[in-house]
């Protein structure tokens, strides 16, 4: 059984993905997945390293084509011409000798695919303005985002693909980098901002715990197939066996998720491709 | 107050035809090569700029063997080796280096070609000269329009795109996921720079050409911290270098009893290069009181990851 569909019914679906599968070179990447994100909503993607998280969200933003399924935005068919989408990449190298400032960077999230000179505006200023102020990153507005620490250029990158007031927002491993205090800064601000904001997050990870307390739903993807619904509805050893193609056994320690491969009763060894988890 | 004013400009150099030449020439180029550069250096590819240097070199001495005008050999074949390192991959950071490579050897060994032939049908070795380590005193007052108009091409295309260009230059995956077509962006800054290369080999040479697109701009990056700005400056660095070094080299005419002036190259080049070590000071400074600080927390930040 692949792509399955655990959850019940999504408030205003923003995000729909309809048995997509993708394989490149042969090899099969992503095997019929299938789930929805909804307005409002904070959606983990989680999964091992090379599950297919990031050609899940390179699907999504129109980059790669399916080989079967299809993705709909707002239910009209993803294509780059309109853009409800921002986007937050997984590696953004910014150079401490780029002349850019904090705001800069925003407002170029606002206006970086037009072309033409830019004129002065008092509008944009204002626009920028506010969405450094909703991710609280007004204090290092001015400074070279070069300079800036991991945690804030990260918050800089958010209100880059915010401020083209997207319905849709995917971040593609955004803790990567980030010291534990800095990615529950990072995680608690998305999870206002999806709130407030009614943006549907699809934020994708290798470690599911610094997003249980927060996540609506969790999207989890093994061996290129996918599993979604609640935390309680995916995470159990019966849903993620299915998955991974042999026993896993899903433990509870501290409040905390750990995925462990082996059969009951056995000195539990961590899965392989999961080991990442509980970290 | 007469002898000092003598001292710095020696008879002659406002009435100077030649002078008038060299200040139009230079300093059109020096601001067409501030702004391609700047994109030049924030996108890393001063080796590409460099490289397209000695593709001029060879367009040059071919112009010089088929008499052609040397800001056709500059930019003509500069165009085809951009084309050319686009097409190798010069927009994949991984092959770019190889791209640039491989256009600069064969440029070299046309380069070799050419300035055999040249001087086995008798050319000057000044000529040579000329089209390696630049002409700008020698350059005709006919190159003027050719120089603006290729120049103003240039800018006006960078303008256009200038904010896909600097988004696909922030981060590429941002930039197509915005809908920017960021190969054909990558191909417009390439045909541009290959022109500012071209017309740069006019003032300083091919073979120091790249020292007008890379210098003033690396300078200008380290004083400012917003692009239009770093642009700016690096105008006013590129052009004062320019100037600089005209009047040096004119007033070097006067300087010993051998009446040879020296290169005009080599001025423009010594004040850029001065110019760059000082727009470090700044930061030298600066540096002393905050990177400590931001070692210190970056070393923090790695002990938290490792634990």
């Amino acid at each position: 059984m692949t792509g399955e569909t655990l959850a019940g019914t999504a408030p205003a679906e923003i995000l729909s993905v309809d048995g997509v599968s993708v394989s490149l070179s042969g090899r099969q990447i992503l095997d019929e997945v299938s789930f929805g994100v909804g307005a409002g909503e904070f959606t983990g993607l989680i999964g091992p390293n090379g599950a297919g998280k990031t050609t899940l969200l390179r699907v999504i933003l129109g980059l790669q084509r399916p080989t079967a399924g299809q993705v709909a935005v707002l239910g009209r068919p993803r294509s780059l011409r309109h853009q409800p989408v921002g986007y937050v990449p997984q590696k953004v190298l910014l150079d401490p000798d780029m002349p850019m400032r904090a705001r800069d960077l925003v407002a170029l999230g606002l206006d970086g695919n037009r072309y033409g000179l830019r004129l002065p505006s008092r509008q944009r200023g204002q626009a920028v303005s506010e969405m450094l102020h909703a991710v609280d990153a007004e204090r290092f507005a001015g400074a070279r985002v070069g300079n800036l620490s991991g945690g804030e250029q990260q918050r800089v990158l958010i209100a880059q693909a915010l401020i083209s007031r997207p319905r849709l927002l995917l971040l593609d491993e955004p803790l990567a980098n980030l010291d534990l205090r800095s990615g529950q800064e990072i995680i608690g601000l998305l999870a206002r901002i999806a709130r407030e904001q009614q943006i549907a997050v699809l934020l994708s990870a290798h470690e599911m715990n610094p997003l249980l307390p927060v996540m609506d739903r969790i999207v989890y993807l093994a061996g290129g197939r996918a599993a979604s619904g609640t935390t309680a509805e995916v995470v159990t050893s019966e849903v993620l066996s299915r998955l991974y193609g042999y026993h896993v056994e899903v433990l509870h320690v501290h409040g905390r998720v750990l995925v462990v491969a082996g059969a009951a009763g056995h000195e539990p060894a961590l899965a392989p491709g999961a080991a990442a988890e509980g970290g | 107050m007469h002898q000092v004013y003598t001292a710095i400009f020696e008879p002659g150099f406002f009435a100077s035809a030649q002078v008038h030449v060299a200040v139009t020439i230079g300093t059109a180029v020096a601001v067409v090569c501030a702004v391609t550069g700047v994109f030049t250096v924030m996108r890393g590819q001063s080796f590409a700029g460099h490289a397209l240097g000695d593709v001029a070199a060879a367009g040059g001495s071919g112009a010089l063997l088929a008499g052609l005008s040397p800001v056709t050999g500059f930019v003509g074949l500069d165009v085809v080796g951009a084309a050319v390192m686009d097409l190798i991959g010069v927009q994949r950071v991984r092959s770019r280096d190889l791209a640039t490579g491989v256009v600069l050897g064969a440029a070299i060994g046309l380069s070799a070609l050419f300035l055999y032939l040249t001087s086995v049908t008798g050319a000057t070795t000044g000529a040579v000269q000329q089209v390696l380590f630049g002409s700008i005193f020698t350059t005709t007052s006919s190159t003027i329009p050719d120089a603006i108009i290729l120049g103003g091409i240039a800018v006006v295309a960078l303008a256009v795109v200038c904010r896909p260009l600097l988004l696909s230059t922030v981060s590429p995956d941002i930039a197509v996921a915005r809908g920017v077509p960021v190969r054909l962006v990558s191909v417009l800054y390439m045909l541009a720079l290959a022109v500012s290369v071209g017309l740069s080999s006019l003032a300083t040479g091919a073979i120091l050409s790249t020292a007008l697109l890379i210098g003033p701009a690396a300078a200008a990056l380290r004083l400012t911290k917003r692009v239009a700005w770093a642009m700016g400056v690096a105008c006013l660095i590129g052009v004062l270098a320019v100037l600089l070094g005209v009047l040096l080299a004119y007033d070097s005419y006067y300087w010993g009893s051998s009446h040879d002036g020296l290169p005009v190259s080599f001025f423009i080049v010594s004040v850029v290069f001065i110019t760059y070590l000082a727009s470090g000071l700044p930061a030298l400074r600066a540096g002393r009181r905050s990177e400590r600080p931001a070692e210190q927390a970056a070393a923090a930040e790695h002990d938290k990851v490792a634990a």
